[in-house]
């Protein structure tokens, strides 16, 4: 038994810097790779219906590995029912889903629940489950899997320590604030290391400094753990954030978060604009705050 | 959807849903905890309501056939009577009506509230089936526990109609227990353990498939609860009309020797 493992839960913070090995190398290397070249998700010609109403209508696009697709949209085009498509928990009307190259549109509980462990998910609630602690919740994952209790601890706290709430480790659901909810399911998400998360507007109702923490969170994972992602949201501090920095770790070991500036690194984030079920936009964000389109203008501008 | 579609499409759905619950079973993994915890919240948390209940039933049947049988001077017989009526239906009836209204409305109201948070679908994200872990446990811990509280309320119901009968009409406790013994055959008593597992089955999968099928946030957890102990009920009742025909065919009616 491994037992250099035990933590000093009262030690002085330090950042857990533990990069992945595909990391430094996936941002700068050639796409020699056929693996590369497979997107992480992809969705051809989607439909999806609920009773009358069409939620999806003919959606199309790819995130590749490594990316960040930002999804903008106005509320009910569809952004969450995209997200939940992606894990499963609906099915489509008609169109296929990719997940890493495989066609998961018409898996079953059983198969989904392998494809699943490569894909974490936010939701916009936090949905934690409230009959259990902070720790419960993050562990979720380990104590279903049976995972010994000293690795589970280890794991909870590093995760806890990601989202800023090592002090909230005991406490229930009840006892936190919306914010903090949120970051307990991003840390309950994370854990494992997926390689594909989905963010469902996980900075709404935050605080600028929170959703700053939130959208540093998500570079950290694009640049330095090769994740890819799908980001839900509507608030253009968002994609101004994901759009023009990138997170680098410094001659000193610690994780800084520099402008795109003159440098011109190709941040690896794209945007997607979804209305009433459709793409009306994919690509930079430069192209977007380009495009003479009035409904994305006005959804840029709030007027 | 018309009435009777819906009707079918619930009983389809619940259906299946047991079967989903009961199939993967022996499968990992296993979640022998929970069952128990939920053995203890189902069995022991409902324990004094059927004693009351129990007591109160036997005392009263007591009342009601203990005039009727001195009229025709068979007094004597009145512990059997009770026994018989206990073993028979209300001992299994009562039970489970006191079991659902109890349990049947916590499971839906319970698992309703975590649907509409959107805690079944995080449940299914993080690698779980919320069916082997939040059906399953209940639905067994509901047919291992219901025959045991039906047994309880059968003897503490009997106990209660010799107290009634021995306090209010003076009849001998003896006399009271000696009719019981007498009367009594293994069939009525295995009968009596049927019928509690075809209603824990019954009362399992409607409050289960009514919570996790709850939609409409606050309300709608509000309306499926009601609609949960309601429907379990009726179900219920009229399973109760089939099963005593059906175990008089298997059994055969008896009367007293």
């Amino acid at each position: 038994m491994d037992s250099a493992v035990t933590q000093d839960l009262h030690a002085p913070r330090t950042l857990d810097l533990r990069v992945s090995e595909d990391a430094a190398e996936s941002t700068f290397a050639e796409v020699d790779d056929l693996n590369r070249a497979i997107p992480a998700i992809e969705f051809r010609d989607v439909h999806l219906a609920f009773d009358d109403r069409k939620i999806l209508d003919g959606l199309s696009f790819k995130v590749m590995k490594g990316e960040t697709k930002l999804i903008l949209g106005g509320s009910g085009c569809g952004k969450s029912t995209t997200i939940k498509l992606v894990l499963g928990l609906l099915k489509p009307d008609s169109g296929q889903i990719f997940v890493d190259g495989e066609d998961i549109t018409h898996y079953n509980e059983a198969q989904m629940r392998r494809v699943r462990q490569k894909i974490g998910m936010i939701f916009q609630e936090g949905a934690l489950f409230d009959s259990l602690s902070v720790y419960d919740n993050v562990a979720f994952k380990l104590h279903e899997k049976g995972v010994p209790e000293e690795e589970v601890e280890q794991e909870v706290v590093r995760m806890l320590r990601f989202v800023n709430l090592e002090h909230a480790i005991d406490k229930m659901p009840s006892e936190l604030s919306g914010g903090m909810r949120r970051r307990v399911g991003i840390a309950r998400a994370l854990v494992g290391g997926p390689k594909i998360v989905m963010f469902d507007e996980p900075t709404a109702g935050l605080d600028p400094p929170t959703a700053r923490t939130i959208c540093e969170l998500a570079m950290k994972l694009r640049d330095l753990e090769d994740v890819s992602s799908i980001f839900v949201t509507h608030e253009m501090n968002n994609l101004s954030y994901l759009s023009s920095e990138y997170a680098v770790v410094n001659e000193m070991g610690d994780v800084v978060y520099e402008p795109e500036g003159e440098r011109l690194c190709l941040i690896n984030t794209k945007v997607l604009m979804m209305r009433d079920g459709q793409v009306i936009f994919s690509g930079t964000d430069e192209k977007l705050r380009k495009a003479e389109d009035t409904y994305i203008q006005k959804f840029l501008r709030g007027h | 959807m018309s009435f009777i579609k819906r009707g079918v499409y619930d009983l389809q759905e619940t259906t299946l849903l047991t079967a989903r619950a009961f199939g993967g079973v022996l499968r990992r993994p296993r979640y022998v905890r929970e069952t128990i915890k939920q053995m203890d919240i189902i069995g022991v948390g409902s324990l004094t309501i059927i004693l009351l209940t129990g007591f109160f039933t036997g005392g009263v049947l007591t009342i009601q056939t203990y005039p009727t049988l001195a009229y025709y001077g068979q007094q004597k017989q009145t512990g059997y009577l009770v026994a018989i009526s206990l073993i028979r239906e209300l001992g299994p009836v009562l039970t489970a009506l006191m079991v659902t209204g109890r349990v049947g409305s916590a499971i839906t109201a319970e698992l309703g509230s975590m649907k509409v948070s959107e805690q079944i679908d995080a449940m299914r994200a993080l690698g779980t089936d919320p069916i082997k872990k939040l059906v399953t446990p209940r639905m067994f811990a509901l047919l291992l526990t219901l025959p045991m509280l039906t047994v309880i309320a059968d003897v503490v119901g009997i106990c209660g109609g010799g107290a009634a009968a021995t306090t209010i009409y003076g009849l001998p406790f003896g006399t009271f227990f000696s009719a019981v013994r007498d009367g009594i055959t293994s069939s009525d008593i295995i009968g009596g353990v049927i019928k509690p597992i075809v209603f824990a089955i019954i009362i399992g999968s409607i409050a289960c498939y009514k919570g996790l099928n709850t939609d409409g946030g606050t309300v709608g957890v509000g309306r499926n609860t009601t609609s949960s102990v309601v429907t379990s009920s009726i179900i219920v009742i009229v399973a109760d009309f089939f099963l005593a025909k059906l175990l008089q065919v298997i059994f055969g009616s008896s009367v007293p020797k």
